[in-house]
């Protein structure tokens, strides 16, 4: 799995790279532009991809479309999403950076959990009954939609356990 | 290269006199500030230290602000600390932290200087001279001592070596463990005592697919030790090490478990705590869970000690051959010698009884005491930080460098990151926490001018001088590829996906080809 994800990751990048140089020369003109295609009908090529929103830490909503079968953890790289940390082990089920929090609705959608998720879910700073670990959630059609809330990785910046007497 | 034509390009702008750009300059944005340019600088940061800590602090640092330089100063020639010394050979994923490590080395505005001791070939105050701040990340290098008679016999380790030993950490190389002993003893029931028994009895085809360093691999081919105890001094329900490693123990090919039933007396009950609060002058009863974590890993523990299991596993640990299990409430109060042969041939343990419960309960001595043969004793009861510097401030009672969200106490333009700074507990994402947290403070203070940037500093440019006049030349990142791409090739001859360089003369003979 971790190897298939990196391989994925690897041609994405230079995909990505490529779409970014061309894409930032004309950022301004492109913005205007784009507002006058958001009605009417959708190329077809967009039939097949599910609609994500990300919650980040900051409370900023972000839109994404990913393709069925890729990890949340896949769409947060893929998208260059800049959540700090996340994904440290690349989807090996090695730590816990990858978090996130679900309403209890989609959270029911996603199925099952393993035991090997649990376990390093169970480290996750601010666990909750809706937590699980981008890296392990496939996207389906079934879950267009899905809001997806990045938790805080500490309480509060100022309240890190610092050593001070 | 790319600063070259950079520089041209600000002088350009300069005698063109285009105000807005002047402007620019004069807040130092986006501009890495050459020496011509008085009123703004690029803020030059040093971090002393190339694990986790170092690396993530860095990483933030960079990421944060276009105009930081951040160099890593590293006593070893190679970079990543406890991630290529500390994390088990067994637990290659863990190490995917390298990935991110590297592309933050490689990154134009960070540099890596390994080969470098700070404290000894440079100080902190001449680092502090030459750099805007200073972010101390070198972690803990010593461990706990246990304080107990018989100590210092043959055959009792401390956790710290035994895992330097079997990760290629050059100054353990010596350790050469005795493992002629049947009963080995762990003192400390967290993951690196679970990382050690695991390894003491790991089958071999599985080793030896692992980065675990040749000389380890033999000698645990020998290895004569069939039974590993992991002694805690309080109950089931205060081990500090995590479920994935129980689990891991529990699977364990080749083992069985082997526990003590009274142990477990009373943790059927607490799995469920009954809570009564009085609140604004109401009483309320709540029936209220152990959190999940806590919880589950009692479960697991609970149900490997006293669960009869199926005929399958029954079959599975009858044709066992090792067996591993915790003791609970037991102390070490001395360590005993073979007459003979001046090495370990016991341990007395003292009983102790809980007062209070979960995670605050304490050990009480009950005056009854036990005697254990074995021939082995590790000690994992925590690394511990050491003061590299006098002019440093450092608490010796915590072994931490004191400190405030990572800004040290009286000393401005010094910070501190990683275990160094908070104590030698977690894992490396509570590092990662840990880390943007003192680069925050850092980045703050340079906002709120707190930390002055405002003159340019020299960097690594009167450092490296420094230390060619004292004979010291540092190992770059890519002198660390070099090595980097030699162990991996041994390794591959071997099966293995890395044969460590065991000693500091070899990382250098190679680094300076």
């Amino acid at each position: 799995m971790a190897l298939v994800t990196a391989l994925r990751r690897l041609a994405q990048v230079s995909l990505r790279e490529f779409s970014r140089r061309s894409t930032a020369v004309s950022w301004g003109a492109f913005h205007t532009a784009e507002r006058s295609f958001t009605t009417g009908a959708q190329p077809l090529r967009s039939d097949n991809k599910v609609t994500v929103h990300f919650i980040n830490r900051d409370g900023e909503k972000i839109t994404v479309k990913a393709s069925p079968g890729d990890s949340l953890l896949d769409v947060v790289i893929n998208e260059d999403l800049d959540f700090d940390g996340f994904g440290a082990c690349e989807g090996t089920l090695a730590c816990s950076t990858c978090h996130l929090i679900f309403d209890e609705e989609m959270y029911k959608k996603l199925g099952p959990v393993t035991d090997e998720e649990m376990d390093m879910l169970d480290l996750a700073y601010g666990l909750t009954e809706t937590s699980r670990l981008g890296c392990q959630i496939c996207l389906t059609k079934s879950l267009e939609g899905m809001v997806a809330r990045v938790p805080e990785s500490v309480a509060d910046i100022r309240q890190t356990k610092d050593g001070s007497a | 290269m790319s600063s070259c034509r950079l520089l041209q390009s600000e002088l350009k702008l300069w005698t063109s006199g285009r105000s807005k750009w002047t402007r620019g300059l004069n807040e130092g944005i986006g501009w890495s500030g050459k020496t011509f340019l008085s009123t703004s600088c690029c803020p030059k940061v040093c971090i002393v230290g190339s694990g986790p800590a170092g690396f993530y602090t860095a990483q933030h640092l960079i990421k944060a602000r276009q105009d930081v330089e951040v160099d890593i100063y590293e006593r070893l020639p190679v970079p990543f600390g406890l991630v290529r010394f500390g994390v088990a050979p067994d637990h290659p994923e863990v190490k995917n932290v390298i990935n991110t490590f590297t592309q933050t080395a490689k990154h134009s505005r960070c540099s890596f200087y390994g080969n470098v001791n700070v404290g000894k070939d440079v100080t902190v105050g001449e680092l502090q001279q030459a750099y805007h701040a200073v972010v101390l990340s070198y972690g803990a290098e010593g461990n706990r001592r246990v304080g107990v008679p018989g100590e210092d016999l043959r055959g009792v380790y401390s956790a710290k070596d035994f895992v330097g030993w079997y990760n290629g950490l050059p100054s353990c190389r010596e350790l050469s463990p005795d493992l002629s002993c049947e009963t080995a003893v762990i003192l400390g029931q967290g993951n690196v005592a679970l990382d050690v028994a695991r390894i003491l009895l790991s089958p071999l085809d599985i080793l030896k697919k692992t980065d675990i360093t040749q000389p380890a691999l033999e000698a645990l081919a020998e290895s004569q030790v069939r039974k590993v105890l992991i002694v805690g001094r309080r109950g089931p329900m205060q081990v500090a090490c995590t479920i994935k490693e129980l689990r891991e123990m529990v699977n364990l090919p080749g083992t069985r478990p082997e526990m003590v039933a009274a142990d477990f007396e009373g943790v059927p009950e607490a799995l469920k705590v009954v809570r009564s609060e009085r609140i604004y002058g109401r009483s309320l009863s709540a029936v209220a869970d152990l959190p999940r974590p806590r919880k589950r890993l009692t479960e697991l523990l609970m149900k490997t000690a006293m669960e009869v299991p199926g005929d399958k596993e029954l079959e599975r640990r009858k044709n066992a051959t090792k067996i591993w299990g915790f003791r609970f409430y037991r102390s070490p109060t001395e360590i005993f010698a073979d007459p003979s042969h001046s090495r370990t041939a016991g341990i007395r343990l003292a009983v102790n009884r809980l007062e209070g419960s979960g995670e605050r309960a304490q050990a009480v001595l009950t005056g009854e005491v036990e005697d254990v043969s074995c021939g082995l004793v590790i000690s994992s009861i925590g690394y511990k930080s050491h003061p590299i510097d006098p002019s440093v401030p450092f608490d010796s009672r915590r072994a931490i460098v004191p400190n405030s969200v990572g800004r040290v106490h009286q000393a401005a333009g010094l910070y501190c990151s990683g275990w160094l700074k908070t104590g030698p507990t977690g894992v490396i994402a509570t590092t990662m926490n840990n880390s943007f947290d003192t680069a925050r403070s850092l980045l703050e203070d340079v906002d709120s001018g707190t930390l002055d940037i405002s003159t340019a500093k020299p960097g690594s440019q009167i450092v490296s001088m420094l230390l060619e006049e004292r004979g010291v030349k540092p190992v770059t990142f890519s002198d660390w590829e070099k090595i980097d791409s030699l162990e991996m090739r041994k390794g591959e001859a071997c099966g293995k996906p890395r044969e460590k360089l065991l000693t500091v003369e070899e990382m250098l003979k190679v680094a300076r080809t």
